[in-house]
């Protein structure tokens, strides 16, 4: 299980994340930030593999990825 | 237990970018960011910035940071560096100050063979001031200062400062690289770091060029200034290193 957080009031809506998600996830929230722009987000984290390509593509380093390990 | 897979480098200080969106001009903050850190070099490092638009880079490095007149800052670096022979020593630089009025102090930087790294960030435009054509500028390409395409018979072609640099005895590694997609990235992160490694073991001049875009002044969106930069200037300004030490080969 991972989480993907995107830092919102940074993101400047470049689609640079969206472009690369191998898993195409990540879309443009409805909703405006404080900047004017369309902020990135995750809509099915669920599928969410943990690449951290999003967060290696992004120029504003909005992106923190964390992974759930299993318990054994 | 949850892993952190990837976060914030502590070498970048927490203050936004003011690039525009989709700039790789922070990708590349980033991953001199992060090699400072795997290094374990963050107290040990003085930057000096350019000028152009990563002028208010030392707001962002979490290292010390110096602010050089333009061009200038691989004299500056080298003042650092002579100083302080023991401190890492980087200077980060955009092609209007690198490659223009800068060509002097970099040649010769790389001529005595300064044992600094310099970061080269060529996007074929000046950014800062309102994307005027620039030496690195391709030709046929649009700018506000080459309305109709850059001429050959009127602006020559554009200078490839690596291949330039490389045939200098003093320039030890010289390497191009671009950020325009995540295996780009991972390479463009190997060659930084080995340019400090280099000056970590006191082998001389380093320098990476990293092609970067500019969407605002190309007029493009981010991602057709991705493509535009792998179908433009990577024909042009092919990647590779130019050349390289045994002794960290």
């Amino acid at each position: 299980m991972a989480t993907v957080t995107f830092r919102e009031e940074r993101c400047k809506g470049c689609e640079l994340c969206i472009s690369v998600c191998p898993e195409k996830i990540i879309v443009l929230a409805e909703h405006y930030n404080a900047m004017g722009f369309h902020p990135a987000t995750v809509v099915e984290m669920d599928k969410c593999k943990a690449c951290a390509i999003c967060a290696r593509m992004c120029p504003d380093v909005v992106i923190e990825v964390v992974k759930e390990e299993k318990q054994d | 237990m949850a892993k952190v897979i990837f976060k914030r480098p502590d070498s970048l200080t927490d203050k936004q970018f003011h690039y525009c969106p989709g700039c790789t001009h922070g990708i590349i903050h980033r991953l001199v960011a992060e090699v400072i850190d795997e290094m374990g070099l963050q107290d040990d490092t003085v930057g000096v910035c350019p000028v152009g638009c990563s002028v208010f880079a030392y707001d962002y490095f979490n290292v010390d940071m110096f602010q050089a007149s333009h061009g200038r800052a691989p004299a500056v670096a080298t003042g650092i560096k002579r100083c302080l022979p023991e401190r890492t020593v980087f200077t980060y630089q955009g092609d209007g100050d690198l490659a223009s009025i800068g060509t002097a102090e970099i040649v010769h930087a790389a001529a005595r063979s300064e044992k600094i790294t310099t970061i080269f960030v060529n996007n074929a435009v000046y950014g800062m001031t309102g994307g005027q054509m620039a030496p690195t500028t391709l030709p046929g390409q649009k700018t506000t200062t080459s309305p109709r395409g850059r001429e050959k018979e009127l602006n020559g072609l554009p200078v490839r400062v690596s291949e330039m640099l490389a045939t200098l005895d003093g320039a030890v590694y010289v390497a191009r690289v671009s950020v325009h997609d995540p295996k780009h990235i991972v390479q463009a992160k190997k060659a930084i770091r080995k340019a400090f490694e280099i000056q970590k073991a006191g082998l001389g001049f380093a320098l990476v060029e990293v092609l970067s875009t500019c969407p605002t002044n190309w007029g493009l969106s981010p991602k057709e200034s991705i493509k535009w930069l792998a179908e433009n200037m990577i024909p042009y300004y092919p990647l590779g290193v130019f050349k390289e030490p045994a002794e960290v080969k």
